[in-house]
This record gives structure tokens, C-alpha cells and sequence, in this order.
């Protein structure tokens, strides 16, 4: 797999380079600021998927998400994992807004987790959709979304915007294949959600969830 | 000439010399009734004849803004809703109050003379020539008689804006200690704490790494969840701090961050044009944050909305909700503090909630926008 990779801190920077390398990730481009992540992005297909930090210089404000949105316009779905000391629910609105899937969003502390970051990282350049258990706890600590959803229901949904699959949800939640299965469906039912190829409506009831 | 036309400023001079018998009555029954407020007779009739006195000079205001070509503020104390004793009391303590009836007693005469001469002029007609050339000083020098009774100087004013200050400068004083102590306690409690166990933790399993690599594992992934919590804990603090998203996008944004995380539907509308400064961005961003969490709190609303607005240099935060009303700006300590850090920026901050709804609060912080500002790598997070 190859990785853009953006990231001002250069302990950090090193370090996951070296994390992904040792785990048959090859770094092609290792940016530093904003400038140098647009050239190592003019042309994506040098990269199967970005690993952009939220903030870069030279403002230190929302270049890696504004370039993140930016590569998406000119090149839809192309893998994006946005990483950040912070997760805001407003950006990962807009890293969602075009429905495309290939999108990951998670805190910088996660890389801790080195086996579960580089999973999430092949979901994301596999076209999966990864959200930070922050931003699904912020999202699931409101009454008002989808009240119609049993508790049961709404913790699929959950795992679900985590990105995680129905074999990986239904060992987490210690039931079969099958039953989350008949739980998935009766959410996509629930939401209203036009029958569509799998993987795509897993990022739309994503999408519902947090209210586009 | 600039300034309004020969007939408009002789039109001023017949209304004025036509205002004096009111102004005159006024006067006599002011003095009256405020004697006789000590066997209670007095108190309606001061009710009605000071919003009259004020009403008329006012009217004199605003004649002497157009001839003088610059604002005359009409400077009295705000009454807010106050019951009709607390009215005549800040009345009765309004400087301006006093100064009005100076005006009635002492300018009339005077400015009646210079008024009367004015409309004399042109209707003796062959006094005509003096009244082309006359009009102007003549009314100048009137309505600067106004101004100087009207209006405070600029000593009395500056005396006003130095008391103001103190004020709002002690307050701020107080806030940011307030805070820096919150810091600490939030800093000490979580972080540190967490930061302390993190090497109580390490220490075991470098103790255990020879004897028990298993264990020493174990332990190790425990001082990763660790580390996790500390971040954690820092991420609150900052939060409290200077929102990220604030700090990236502007109010409007991170008003928009906000509003996600209600239980309550809000709708965030207009704009602020340009980054404002970034201290009056970070008041009211708290401001409105407040406003929205006590909105969460007591409102009881189906829906709320926020509205952005800039004019000139002034800029307008409206935070309104369908809910049941009857908030009281002054109960809580939440709100008290917010009208307190506006103030150190001359804001403002109103609360309409008649019962039964809808509740607005209205901000307003005059401003003057900045470009977004860059900011050394060591500042970021």
C-alpha cells in the first residue's frame, strides 16, 4: 500500500513512517507543511490512500482537512484518514459531505494502537468509512437523531460509523453474523435508505446519523 | 455653506421660540412636583413631566445635531424595566436630569432671545439682508448653548469613562484569575494525575520485563490507555481554553461546532464578514456558548436559532429559542458573567423572555475586524 503521508511534527512524522513501513506500507511522499502536501498531491495516483494531519503550517489551522476535501473534489473517493489532537463533528461533516466513503477520521493517540491504526488505515484505502469513537460517543451522547432505533440498533449504528465490518461488530457485540446482519437492515429501513450496493449504504446511514 | 439651508434653520428658531411655553410650564411643574414628592403628590406628576422634559430637549438635540453638523447624544442613565420609585430614583441621580432643568431655567431666556432675533429677521423683511448673512452664526451660537447644557463635556465624559473602566478592568482582573485557578485545579486533578500514574506504571513493568514479559506487557498496554485519559483530560482543558474550531474557522464555525452537540435543533444564520479580533471572537464565542447551555437547561425549546450580524463596526449576536420563557438574566452566575466579560469589550448583552416565550438574548460587541492572524509553530497543537 502506498501512503502520502503530512505531518509538521517530526517526531511524529519519523515515527510513522517507520510504523507504517514495518507493517508493508510504502511512505511515497512525506509532507511537512501545506505547500508540499499539494505537490506530493497533484497527481494522486502516486498513492492508494493520504494520512493527513488536521493542522499544518503555515497557518497551524485546517490545511490537512482543506486539502483532504480538496483531493476528493478532483479525484471523488480517492482514501483520505484525516488524523488530529482533536475531533470535530463539523469536520467530519465535511469530509463525509460528497457520500463517497474512503474516509477516515481519528485522534492522533490512536496510531498508540498500532495493529487497530493500520487496519483502520487499509479500511479507509479499501473505500470503508472510519470515525473516532469520540466523535460516535458525541454524536450518541444526544437524545435527538435516531430516536426511532432500539438501544441495540443505534450500538450497530455506532460500530458501524467506526467503519468496522458485520463480522468485526457481531465478535464485538458477542452475537452472530446473522443477527447483526437483520439489525443493519432494519436501521437501513428505519432511516429511509434507497437500496444501494452495501459498503455505500453503510457510509449513508453514517451520513443520516449525524445529519446531513 | 454646509450644513442645513437659511429656512430650515429659521424653521428650527420658530419651533424653538413655539417650544418655549411648554418648556416653561415644564419647568415650573418639575420644581413643584419635586417638592412636593416628600407628601407623595409629587411622585405621579414627576412621572409624566420628566419623560416630557426629556422628550423636549430631545427635540433641541437633535435641531442643534443638524445645524452643527455632529452628533448630540442624549446622555441618560439607561432605566432598563425598572418599577416606577426605582425609575425616579436613577432619575433623580442622573447628573443629566439636572442639567435638564438648568436648561429649562437658564438657556431659555437666552436661546428664546436668539431664536425670536432669527425669525424677527426675515419677517420685518427689510431687515432681510441681516437675516441672509445673521441666520447662521446666529443659530450656530444658539444651538452650541444647547450642546453645552444638553450634553456632558469632555471632562464630565472622561471622568464617566474612567469610572466605567475601573470597573469592567477589576472585573476582567477577577474573571482571568478565576479562570487561571480553574485551569490549575482541571490541570492538577487530570492531566498531572494521570501523567503521575503513567510512571508509577512504567516503572512496574520495566520492574516485571525480566521475570514476567507477559505481565510487563499487560501493563504496558494499560500505560497506553493512560496516556489515552491524559489526552483526554487535555483536550477538555484546551476546550475551555480556545476552541480548536474557533481557533481554525471563526466564530460562525465553531458556533456551528456548538450547536451540534445540542440536544435542541439550532440554527446557525448570517455571518460576521471578516475574523474579528481574536479576544472579542473568544468572548463571544463563550457568551453564546452560555447562552446555548442554559438554553439546553431551563428553555424547554423545540427549536433555537442563532443569528450573526455586522454592521459597521458594531457586531450582533441574536440567541433565541421557542421555549417556554421566563428567564432571568440576573439568577444565575452564568449569565452575570457573561454580560461582565462583554463589558470589558463595551458589549452589551440584552434578555427579552416574557412568559410563555420566545426568549432572545441579543450581544452586541462593537469591533474592529483583524486579518487572521498566523501564529508560531509553537503554538500549535
Amino acid at each position: 500500500m502506498r501512503v502520502v503521508l503530512a505531518e509538521d511534527q517530526t517526531l511524529l512524522r519519523e515515527g510513522l513512517i517507520r510504523l507504517l513501513e514495518s507493517h508493508d506500507c510504502q511512505v511515497v511522499a512525506a509532507a511537512e507543511d501545506a505547500d508540499s502536501l499539494a505537490l506530493a498531491l497533484a497527481d494522486p495516483d502516486v498513492a492508494d490512500v493520504a494520512l493527513l494531519d488536521v493542522r499544518l503550517p503555515p497557518t497551524g489551522t485546517d490545511e490537512g482537512l482543506r486539502a483532504a476535501v480538496e483531493v476528493r473534489r478532483r479525484r471523488p473517493g480517492f482514501p483520505v484518514l484525516v488524523l488530529s489532537q482533536y475531533v470535530e463533528r463539523i469536520y467530519a461533516r465535511e469530509l463525509l459531505a460528497d457520500g463517497q466513503g474512503g474516509v477516515g477520521y481519528l485522534l492522533k493517540e490512536r496510531v498508540g494502537d498500532v495493529l487497530e491504526f493500520v487496519d483502520a488505515l487499509r479500511r479507509v484505502a479499501g473505500g470503508g468509512t472510519v470515525l473516532d469513537p469520540e466523535v460516535v460517543a458525541a454524536v450518541m451522547a444526544r437524545r435527538r437523531p435516531v430516536e426511532r432505533l432500539t438501544p441495540r440498533e443505534r450500538e450497530v449504528l455506532g460500530l458501524m460509523a467506526e467503519g468496522r465490518s458485520n463480522a468485526a461488530i457481531a465478535a464485538e457485540l458477542v452475537v452472530t453474523e446473522k443477527a447483526v446482519a437483520k439489525h443493519t437492515n432494519n436501521i437501513f429501513a428505519k432511516l429511509d435508505l434507497p437500496p444501494v450496493p452495501d459498503d455505500n449504504r453503510r457510509v449513508l446511514a453514517v451520513l443520516a446519523w449525524l445529519e446531513f | 455653506m454646509t450644513g442645513p439651508s437659511r429656512l430650515r434653520m429659521t424653521g428650527y428658531a420658530a419651533l424653538q421660540v413655539v417650544l418655549c411655553v411648554p418648556a416653561l410650564v415644564l419647568f415650573v411643574l418639575n420644581a413643584v412636583a419635586g417638592v412636593l414628592v416628600v407628601i407623595v403628590v409629587g411622585i405621579p406628576v414627576l412621572l409624566l413631566t420628566l419623560p416630557a422634559s426629556r422628550w423636549l430637549a430631545d427635540r433641541h438635540r437633535r435641531m442643534a445635531a443638524d445645524v452643527l453638523g455632529s452628533p448630540v447624544p442624549s446622555p441618560y442613565r439607561p432605566t432598563g424595566d425598572a418599577g416606577p420609585m426605582e425609575r425616579l430614583r436613577i432619575w433623580a441621580a442622573d447628573p443629566m436630569t439636572w442639567r435638564d432643568e438648568a436648561w429649562l431655567l437658564l438657556a431659555m431666556p437666552l436661546a428664546l432671545t436668539l431664536s425670536l432675533l432669527v425669525v424677527l429677521l426675515l419677517v420685518l423683511v427689510v431687515t432681510g439682508v441681516v437675516w441672509w448673512f445673521g441666520v447662521g452664526p446666529i443659530m450656530v451660537a444658539r444651538s452650541r448653548l444647547d450642546r453645552a447644557l444638553l450634553t456632558f463635556g469632555t471632562t464630565e465624559r472622561l471622568e464617566q469613562r474612567v469610572e466605567a473602566l475601573t470597573e469592567t478592568r477589576n472585573e476582567s482582573l477577577d474573571h482571568s484569575a478565576a479562570e487561571l485557578r480553574r485551569i490549575e485545579r482541571d490541570l492538577h486533578d487530570g492531566a498531572q494525575a494521570r501523567l503521575v500514574g503513567l510512571g508509577l506504571t512504567l516503572g512496574m513493568a520495566a520492574d516485571l520485563m525480566e521475570r514476567d514479559p507477559e505481565g510487563a506487557r499487560r501493563i504496558l498496554d494499560e500505560a497506553r490507555q493512560t496516556t489515552g485519559s491524559a489526552l483526554g483530560d487535555l483536550r477538555d482543558v484546551v476546550r475551555g481554553i480556545h476552541p480548536p474550531v474557533l481557533a481554525d474557522r471563526g466564530l460562525r464555525s465553531a458556533v456551528e461546532a456548538l450547536s451540534l452537540d445540542l440536544a435542541v435543533p439550532v440554527e446557525v444564520r448570517g455571518s460576521c464578514g471578516e475574523r474579528l479580533p481574536a479576544p472579542v471572537e473568544s468572548a463571544v464565542y463563550f457568551a453564546v456558548a452560555e447562552c446555548l447551555a442554559n438554553l439546553g437547561k431551563h428553555a424547554d425549546a423545540a427549536h433555537a436559532w442563532v443569528e450573526l450580524s455586522r454592521e459597521e463596526d458594531l457586531l450582533r449576536v441574536v440567541v433565541g429559542d421557542d421555549g417556554h420563557g421566563g428567564a432571568d438574566p440576573g439568577a444565575g452566575t452564568g449569565m452575570r458573567g457573561v454580560a461582565r466579560r462583554l463589558a470589558a469589550f463595551d458589549g452589551t448583552m440584552r434578555v427579552s423572555s416574557p412568559n410563555g416565550g420566545p426568549t432572545l438574548v441579543t450581544l452586541e460587541v462593537p469591533c474592529a475586524s483583524s486579518s487572521p492572524r498566523t501564529r508560531p509553530s509553537s503554538e500549535k497543537a
